[in-house]
């Protein structure tokens, strides 16, 4: 790519021109899950119970479908993943009622069972990267995939925070365009490297979620068109060996 | 035997439709889909018995019904998919064997019959998929049935009426969601079925045509059974099965590694329930659709009144039921037609394929310019039909099979 790239502008507390540099399209970052890495899946799962589900449900999946799926059993299960009482076989909902919570984000939060399905993984996964320090915003943050999104920043503590940054890059044909990206200001827990793999964790949990029989899907797959492609042979000779006597 | 014979005709029915239906024994790789049809017919109804058993047509339950049959119903997942693909591979098969009806002629005289009822299983299709295509109630579901029901609204005076008759309510709702459940698992099957028949029986009334377009009952032999042909069973029976298995392997290639299909059989919008609040910022109908949705918007509207385009939609659909009065060529098929009638179909398989792309996409000034213009090739296909076919230079026809 011949593509000349240099910063102009640097920090913006109060940005009302990045909403419009935003809306011209974001570049998503790719997130390179591996579904048969179930550790992975297994830290989704747990990032996914501790800091999503207190406010979205996953109303479509039960507890025991992970538990099986990803090999925790049930009293692995019950200490790490159900914080309601609830029993394995229950459904992932939330105890917060709709009415609740449309007060508090102006919006009920998503329920996320097929979430990797309607945004795709790369989505999710930029989106949760992109969070922003936001004053204008009741909840102090607004997000550069999705613009001003009623969700407040909730793994703050494992990023830290981050500001935008304007770059004016410069095409090929010379036109200029303005791209925003994200600085860390204040470190969190983890170093930006953790971060990305524990969201990538927490894609492939999702991703996972989206769709549970995927890889039972995959591998019965293989099995059936190796049937086909047998039954084909036999199906072709015994045309061919009524087919003789037609000239 | 004797004893059913004497009461049911189970033994005469048998040879008249298969031991002794003759059939061309030129049949090509075309031929195959007519059975592939029946094969998806069959297997879209046992997919969807299944399927009621554990959906739930009510717009509170119907988005978690069908993921409840994805998760938690043993072997949901599969029946759901087969049904999904099956769908969309429906009309592929049945695109391809009408296109076979176009080339080689297999409209003309003394096929018109089949033609006529051929196409009116294509409209029951239709209908079939696109209240299928609600039952999911996802945000596609809904906002896809909303802008197709609300063409009828285009209609001048009555409009509105109708549309408000067909939801039964003032937007698409629950109403509507369970009239369309009714007519998609029993009214349209029924028809589908009896069209199926009727389709049939014409066939083995007149026979079949073949690549040559020739008549093969005009060369009998001494038995008075066609010198050219040969029975159905066991000869096409088993050429059948062959097409069948690699029909499957092309089947079980989406239903197990791309049930979505990159978004054209699966949406990503349709794994978000149905919402009347938020309308989609791009409303994309199914890809089978899309070249008649491409000519509804390539239309410009009259007075503020989509109407124009509505109609031309509705027209395009109804012009291909005279192809068989349209067409005044002296060969069927395009093996003994001329360059004049070659370029024509060339140029109508391009211009639909170009619709149907432009039809999936959001409209701009140059796709609109690009969509008329297609739309004006369609037409003139079928309605110069009678001046083309009949000025083209057209190649001997032999007197038997080649």
């Amino acid at each position: 790519m011949m593509m000349k790239n240099y910063i102009i502008a640097v920090f913006l507390l109060l940005a009302p021109a990045l909403a419009h540099a935003v809306a011209e399209g974001i570049h998503l970052d790719k997130a390179n899950i591996d579904p048969n890495n179930r550790q992975s899946q297994q830290r989704g799962a747990r990032l996914f119970v501790n800091y999503c589900l207190s406010c979205h449900s996953a109303d479509l999946m039960r507890y025991e479908r992970i538990g099986t799926d990803l090999g925790i059993n049930e009293k692995m299960l019950k200490e790490n993943l159900i914080f309601t009482g609830g029993k394995p076989g229950d459904l992932m909902t939330v105890a917060t009622a709709p009415a609740d919570a449309k007060e508090w984000f102006g919006t009920v939060p998503p329920d996320l069972s097929v979430i990797a399905r309607s945004r795709g993984v790369d989505w999710l996964y930029t989106y949760m990267r992109s969070f922003y320090l936001d004053d204008s915003k009741l909840t102090g943050v607004n997000n550069l995939v999705f613009p001003d999104v009623g969700m407040p920043d909730v793994l703050w503590e494992l990023q830290g925070w981050q500001k935008p940054v304007i770059t004016t890059v410069k095409d090929e044909d010379g036109t200029e365009r303005k791209v925003v990206s994200l600085e860390l200001v204040k470190p969190g827990l983890l170093t930006p490297k953790e971060y990305d793999r524990a969201i990538r964790d927490l894609v492939n949990f999702l991703e996972y979620m989206g769709e549970p029989y995927k890889y039972e899907r995959q591998h019965l797959g293989v099995r059936v068109i190796m049937f086909l492609l047998v039954l084909l042979v036999l199906a072709i000779l015994m045309k061919k060996s009524f087919w003789k006597d037609v000239h | 035997m004797g004893w059913i014979d004497a009461r049911f005709p189970l033994s005469s029915m048998w040879n008249e439709h298969l031991a002794q239906y003759y059939a061309p024994k030129n049949f090509n790789f075309w031929y195959y889909f007519g059975s592939l049809a029946l094969l998806v017919l069959v297997m879209q109804i046992i997919t969807g018995i299944w399927l009621t058993m554990n959906y739930k047509p009510d717009a509170g339950l119907a988005f978690n019904s069908v993921e409840y049959i994805m998760r938690d119903v043993n072997w949901g997942w599969l029946i759901r998919y087969m049904h999904s693909t099956g769908a969309s591979f429906f009309f592929i098969v049945v695109y391809l064997h009408m296109f076979r009806g176009l080339i080689y002629g297999s409209y003309r005289k003394p096929r018109e019959l089949i033609w006529i009822f051929g196409m009116i299983i294509y409209l029951a299709l239709m209908a079939e998929a696109f209240m299928g295509y609600l039952l999911p109630w996802g945000q596609m579901s809904y906002w896809g049935a909303q802008v197709i029901i609300n063409l009828f609204g285009a209609i001048p005076w009555v409009g509105e009426h109708i549309a408000i008759w067909i939801r039964g309510d003032y937007v698409v709702a629950d109403a509507t969601l369970n009239r369309f459940f009714a007519f998609h698992v029993i009214a349209v099957p029924i028809v589908l079925l009896m069209l199926v028949v009727l389709h049939i029986l014409a066939l083995h009334e007149v026979g079949s045509n073949n690549p040559d377009g020739i008549e093969i009952k005009k060369n009998k032999n001494a038995n008075g059974n066609p010198k050219d042909g040969i029975p159905f069973h066991p000869y096409y029976t088993v050429k059948d099965i062959v097409g069948v298995i690699v029909f499957l392997i092309f089947f079980s290639l989406v239903v197990f590694f791309a049930p979505e299909m990159g978004g054209y059989f699966l949406e990503a919008n349709n794994f978000i329930p149905a919402d009347q609040l938020k309308t989609p910022e791009h409303i994309a109908q199914l890809w089978y659709f899309t070249p008649f949705y491409a000519m509804l918007r390539a239309v410009p509207s009259i007075a503020g009144s989509a109407f124009p385009g509505v109609l031309t939609m509705f027209l395009a659909i109804l012009v291909m039921f005279f192809m068989p009065w349209l067409d005044r060529g002296v060969v069927k098929s395009i093996r003994y037609r001329g360059n004049l009638y070659k370029s024509a179909v060339v140029l109508f398989v391009i211009s639909f394929f170009i619709l149907g792309w432009l039809g999936m996409e959001p409209p701009s000034t140059v796709k609109t310019l690009i969509a008329q213009v297609c739309t004006v090739i369609y037409f003139a296909f079928f309605l110069l039909m009678p001046v083309y076919t009949k000025m083209d230079k057209t190649k001997p026809v032999p007197d038997r099979v080649t």
